[in-house]
């Protein structure tokens, strides 16, 4: 398991043979392209079959748009990835090592993916600082933060993504006063403090103005690369204008994947979104 | 500044620390000299009486700061505080009754009760329990042990709401039915009482008491600040990011299995601390004390005072326990009626307390002044 207990590495001092006993890296091994494999998914609520062995891989740096009517399983994909639902069988891989379905929510944050919830889910009664400031990367278990301080690197981290969402007017306002779009923003400004590798975004657009959702769209782009993002969307528009992969989800699996245009076109898709 | 002196400003400004101070020297200057130095006869006199009542009161103000700790701050409603209170006072009351000596009823080196049951030797929970120091480390041990885990399994569990508040209202009914029993090994449903010394000083002389009353006193502003630390730091963030927003603080990579196991446990700790107190200023302790009505109690003075200030617990638990103390001897079977009449009041009308109060008059002040400004002619 560690390079280590290999012999001729540590008696000579000299590289390991290559892959002769590979070292297990902390974090996401990305190293076959794929940051996220779900595998033959299956969850059902009392008989209903939310997800019905879906698959999907996702590439690391990809932004990939998830859409889908009503009840095709898009928000309980995103509470399987992050830990809120346990799958009935299948498998959900980040990278190539770690398995997701044996961890918490927390271990889940840590090992790099950050949740965004349909609903803006953020800290209403601390200021907008505080709220960054307990989402930001850092030591979170208990002990430590009985004694935790914030040192000027942290302060200018919190104020890099202050002026990234446009928030650094209202940096001392409680959360619970901010309009929801820019609750929406603090929250996905949450999540970029918690420096994940993969975002899971629900409805990020929803009750944005039309200046707003265009700023997202942007942010979205800039981020792709250097994270993962999986964004669950109804906002056609907002989608086109950011998808490069879409995947159309229905009745809990995988009902067709490619660019819009091909998507939009596909005559399954058609009958699903304008009914039978 | 310093990290200590930053600490300092970081629990209370100018104002609060020379309230602090006036409030120390009334406790440990004032209170004693008008008992022990103005003579019995004098206006100015204090009696043991109130000496005994505001001692007590104090013990019940440290239980609300816990059960503010952990229902204020972090949203779990405990209705069993009673008996880590309770817990601790029997604690301490095994050393008191092993301090009785051979001057009980029998004449003997044993408690009564285990005389009057015929018992040759002490059963094991007595073990050690004429030593001061075992019974002081057991009021910390074993309200923090029967919390820490009762708690773990709770809350891993992830047993909420008032699921969770009453399952602890359970427990403490059930313990008092375990503490009613002669064979527990605690005197059954008559408890301790009859104490006659404290590190072999008599208990109930006016030096004694006024010992421990300042002994209580400084326990209460130590737990204040303490309680205030933790509600400052970054650690009460999460708790009250927790009471808002749990899914959201373990998404954010935090486990708030151990946040909550913390504050749950030290809250016991706290109420076990007060019980030991108690016992020796009031001179009994018996299984009525882990009785549900008293543990209700407990978040009646809290929501009274006003959730989530620590000003606010200590104010609640003084006001309706003055009340209490009143009205019991004034009207004694309307006590409960009008406890139920604070509660409800206080629900509909004092979301935040008293303490929160004085903000919605300011709230209802500034809007009518607005209002007034819009509407030019308007009174």
């Amino acid at each position: 398991m560690n390079a280590v207990s290999n012999p001729v590495a540590t008696a000579s001092g000299d590289q390991p043979f290559p892959g002769y006993s590979r070292v297990l890296q902390p974090g996401v091994d990305i190293s076959h392209k794929a940051i996220l494999y779900l595998e033959d998914i299956s969850v059902s609520f009392d008989g209903f079959k939310a997800l019905n062995r879906l698959m999907l891989t996702i590439d690391s740096g990809e932004l990939r748009c998830i859409i889908g009517p009503n009840g095709a399983g898009k928000t309980t994909m995103m509470d399987v990835i992050s830990g809120k639902t346990r799958p009935d069988s299948g498998t959900v891989y980040f990278g190539q090592t770690i398995d997701l379905t044996r961890l918490t929510e927390a271990q889940i944050a840590h090992a790099g993916i950050g949740r965004k919830f349909q609903k803006p889910t953020v800290f209403e009664n601390h200021t907008v600082f505080e709220n960054l400031e307990l989402a930001m990367k850092t030591d979170k278990r208990a002990r430590a933060s009985l004694f935790a301080l914030l040192d000027s690197a942290q302060r200018d981290r919190i104020a890099q993504t202050l002026d990234r969402i446009e928030l650094a007017a209202k940096a001392d306002r409680p959360a619970g006063l901010l309009s929801h779009g820019q609750k929406q923003w603090l929250e996905i400004g949450m999540l970029l403090m918690q420096e994940p590798r993969l975002l899971l975004l629900d409805e990020p657009v929803a009750g944005m103005t039309d200046a707003e959702t265009e700023r997202t769209a942007e942010l979205f782009k800039t981020l792709a690369g250097t994270h993962t993002l999986i964004v669950v969307e109804h906002d056609m528009d907002f989608v086109a204008r950011i998808a490069r992969t879409v995947t159309v989800l229905h009745e809990g699996s995988v009902l067709a994947e490619g660019p819009m245009e091909t998507v939009q076109n596909d005559p399954r898709v058609v009958e699903v979104y304008l009914g039978r | 500044m310093g990290p200590i002196t930053a600490t300092i400003s970081r629990l209370y400004g100018t104002r609060g620390w020379i309230a602090l101070g006036v409030c120390a020297v009334a406790l440990f200057v004032v209170f004693p000299v008008l008992n022990l130095v103005v003579p019995a006869g004098s206006p100015f006199h204090v009696s043991a009486y109130w000496v005994t009542l505001i001692g007590k009161i104090m013990c019940y103000a440290i239980v609300a700061l816990a059960m503010d700790l952990i229902w204020g701050y972090t949203g779990i409603l405990s209705l069993g505080h009673g008996l880590f209170f309770a817990l601790g006072g029997y604690a301490f009351g095994m050393y008191l009754m092993r301090q009785i000596g051979a001057d009980g009823q029998y004449r003997v080196n044993m408690p009564d009760f285990m005389v009057f049951l015929d018992w040759k030797e002490f059963p094991w929970q007595w073990w050690a329990s004429d030593q001061f120091w075992w019974c002081a480390a057991l009021v910390v041990l074993v309200p923090g042990l029967v919390a820490f885990v009762f708690g773990y399994f709770a809350f891993r569990s992830r047993v909420k709401g008032v699921y969770f508040s009453i399952i602890t209202q359970a427990l403490t009914f059930a313990a008092m039915l375990l503490f009613f029993r002669n064979d527990t090994g605690f005197g059954g449903n008559n408890g301790f009482t009859d104490f006659k010394r404290i590190l072999g000083i008599p208990v109930t002389t006016p030096e004694t008491r006024m010992a421990l009353f300042a002994v209580t006193g400084l326990t209460l502003i130590t737990v204040l600040l303490l309680a205030r630390y933790i509600v400052t730091s970054k650690f009460g963030r999460i708790l009250t990011a927790i009471r808002d927003a749990e899914s959201r603080v373990m998404f954010s990579g935090y486990d708030t299995l151990w946040y909550k196991l913390f504050i749950w446990t030290l809250s016991a700790v706290l109420c076990g601390i007060a019980g030991a107190l108690y016992v020796p200023q009031v001179g009994i302790i018996n299984p009525s004390e882990m009785s549900p009505a008293n543990s209700i109690e407990i978040a009646i003075w809290v929501a009274v005072g006003g959730r989530g200030t620590l000003v606010g617990a200590i104010l609640g638990a003084f006001v309706v326990n003055g009340a209490k103390s009143w009205f019991t001897v004034a009207f004694p079977e309307y006590w409960l009626f009008f406890l139920g009449a604070i509660f409800i009041a206080v629900t509909l009308f004092m979301p935040n307390g008293l303490v929160g109060l004085a903000g919605q008059l300011r709230d209802r002040m500034r809007v009518r002044k607005a209002s007034s400004a819009l509407l030019p002619g308007a009174p």
